[in-house]
């Protein structure tokens, strides 16, 4: 009933919600359902201005999704894209745990600096990040010059130009993500067991694996589902990183639609992209139920 | 293992991790001091001629311009259009709000590499690619989620019956809104801002398909230099960004932190 006084009439509803939803329909629905139309598209058509004026695009095929699957290439690029987005969760995840438990436990005056270096690097861009690990990496960098140096090598080795540095990138890249998630999680499991485990004279090692891991795992899952769509979508590090010899979706489709500029192809490979976003998003959903329905 | 040494192993752990972590962006530091034309480590020399170089550099200053532009058009915009959908949906009563503010969420869920071809391709006919507009309206649409969910938040922490005295005492409800609500909300209208202007400003996925010729942003600039280049006038030009990107941070930090000293 009280309610009714802080209610905004109906007209002032619309009117507020009006340009938000005019916003989302030209940045979001329009430009993904578009994509999706010109990815049906029979042949292999640019829109793009130097490519001559437009060609009149209509007609519906599945050309070129049969050319997307039909090519083992591109099979291979899909299982590469996966892998790498396994790899950079299993290696991120467990990287970052140990700094969000020291963050979640700690009660140093230092801690909200501790906290802020952990998760400013999210606020630098991962155009700056890549050239960081290109100068740690690199024919004449840190790593190579360190050994050389030290005479444990003779002449540099190549660490850049390759899927070693991309995982790598990837993974300094993606870990404060890990971080801030598992760290909400270790939030909210309660020291109290802790505290009793040790007085019951548990070590430190088997509070971490009997206590903490299990009460953690959902936000560890969680964690791993946000490095890993966030490692298949990536493409300015496999692009910087990879120095145009590792291939992946996001580079096939950078590829397609200002390279080759063949536009129904790129729209395919993005909706594959989509279509496995979807897939892995669903499975994490009913992991997490099983998980809740066990507990 | 004794305790002692335990604790001291573990430390070492997370330092080793955390100097994993802050790797890159220190080694760009460093690097940003050289002077030789080619990238190599450690430092020949101390010195801020790099810096100069790029404040000299035409090419960097216009991509300084349109980034701050872009950055800025795009986070306030975002900002009007998330707050006024934050309040539709938080005091709302209309059918289908459940849908909506899913509708206002999802873009979170889309990769920016599919949306940046999405937005290419419906950028193009309209003639937005590589103008400031283009990039303000695609900057939108991925940070209206964000403004939207921080603002929906801090409205939902809200307390209504400060509102409701108020319309009793005789407040219209845009004296309501202007004296009580907006005060309350500021933190959040303040956060959600400047994650806006953060997201815009650090965003390279979308710029790289929809602008780079004419309407290049920082780290569009930087990328495009770093594919053919590596000298340190690039690191300096990311020392500058990073911190650029810092003040506004440390800013607002430290102005919550001050109301918070003054409030006791």
């Amino acid at each position: 009933m009280n309610d009714h006084a802080t209610t905004p009439p109906r007209w002032l509803q619309a009117a507020l919600l009006a340009p938000g939803l005019a916003a989302l329909l030209i940045t979001f629905v329009l430009p993904v359902a578009w994509l999706a139309r010109v990815s049906l598209l029979p042949q292999a058509v640019s829109l793009l201005p130097q490519a001559g004026p437009s060609v009149p695009a209509t007609g519906l095929s599945a050309g070129a999704y049969a050319r997307v699957l039909g090519d083992p290439f591109y099979w291979w690029i899909i299982g590469r894209t996966l892998g790498i987005g396994v790899v950079t969760a299993c290696l991120a995840v467990p990287m970052a745990f140990p700094i969000a438990l020291f963050l979640a436990r700690s009660t140093s005056a230092w801690r909200g600096v501790l906290v802020v270096l952990a998760i400013a690097p999210l606020m630098t861009s991962t155009v700056i990040r890549t050239y960081g690990w290109m100068v740690i990496l690199g024919r004449h960098g840190i790593i190579n010059s360190l050994l050389l140096q030290t005479g444990l090598l003779a002449m540099p080795i190549r660490l850049d130009n390759g899927l070693f540095a991309t995982v790598v990138a990837l993974v300094e890249i993606l870990m404060p993500y890990a971080v801030i998630s598992i760290l909400s999680t270790l939030g909210r499991v309660n020291v109290e067991l802790e505290q009793a485990a040790a007085l019951l004279g548990a070590r430190l090692p088997q509070i971490v694996l009997r206590i903490i891991l299990p009460l953690a795992l959902p936000g560890l899952l969680t964690a791993a589902l946000l490095v890993f769509v966030l490692a298949i979508s990536s493409l300015v590090t496999p692009q910087l990183m990879g120095g145009g010899r590792v291939f992946v979706l996001a580079t096939e489709i950078f590829n397609a639609t200002t390279v080759t500029l063949d536009w129904p192809f790129a729209g395919a490979l993005s909706v594959v992209l989509l279509i496995l976003f979807g897939l892995v998003i669903s499975l994490y959903q009913r992991v997490l139920a099983r998980m809740e329905a066990q507990a | 293992m004794s305790p002692r040494a335990g604790t001291f192993c573990w430390r070492l752990l997370v330092a080793l991790l955390y100097a994993f972590l802050l790797a890159p962006l220190a080694v760009v530091l460093v690097v940003s001091f050289d002077t030789r034309p080619y990238l190599s480590f450690p430092p020949a020399t101390v010195s801020l001629h790099s810096y100069a170089a790029v404040l000299r550099n035409p090419a960097f200053r216009h991509a300084g311009l349109t980034s701050l532009t872009v950055g800025a058009a795009a986070a306030s915009l975002s900002l009007v259009l998330g707050t006024a959908a934050a309040f539709a949906l938080a005091r709302g009563t209309f059918r289908g709000r459940a849908y909506v503010q899913w509708l206002f969420l999802s873009p979170m869920l889309v990769p920016h590499i599919v949306l940046a071809v999405g937005l290419m391709m419906t950028l193009q006919p309209l003639g937005l690619l590589d103008t400031l507009g283009g990039l303000v309206l695609a900057h939108i649409g991925i940070t209206v989620p964000y403004t939207t969910r921080i603002v929906s938040s801090s409205l939902a922490a809200l307390d209504r019956s400060c509102e409701e005295a108020a319309r009793l005492h005789g407040a219209t409800p845009w004296q309501t809104f202007a004296r009580v609500i907006l005060p309350g909300l500021r933190p959040g209208l303040v956060a959600a801002g400047l994650i806006a202007f953060l997201f815009s400003f650090d965003e390279s996925v979308i710029a790289l398909f929809i602008a780079g010729n004419d309407a290049t942003t920082l780290p569009l600039a930087i990328y495009q230099y770093i594919q053919f280049r590596t000298d340190p006038q690039v690191a300096a030009l990311s020392v500058l960004v990073v911190a650029l990107t810092m003040i506004p941070v440390a800013i607002v930090e430290r102005g919550i932190s001050l109301r918070r000293a003054v409030g006791g």
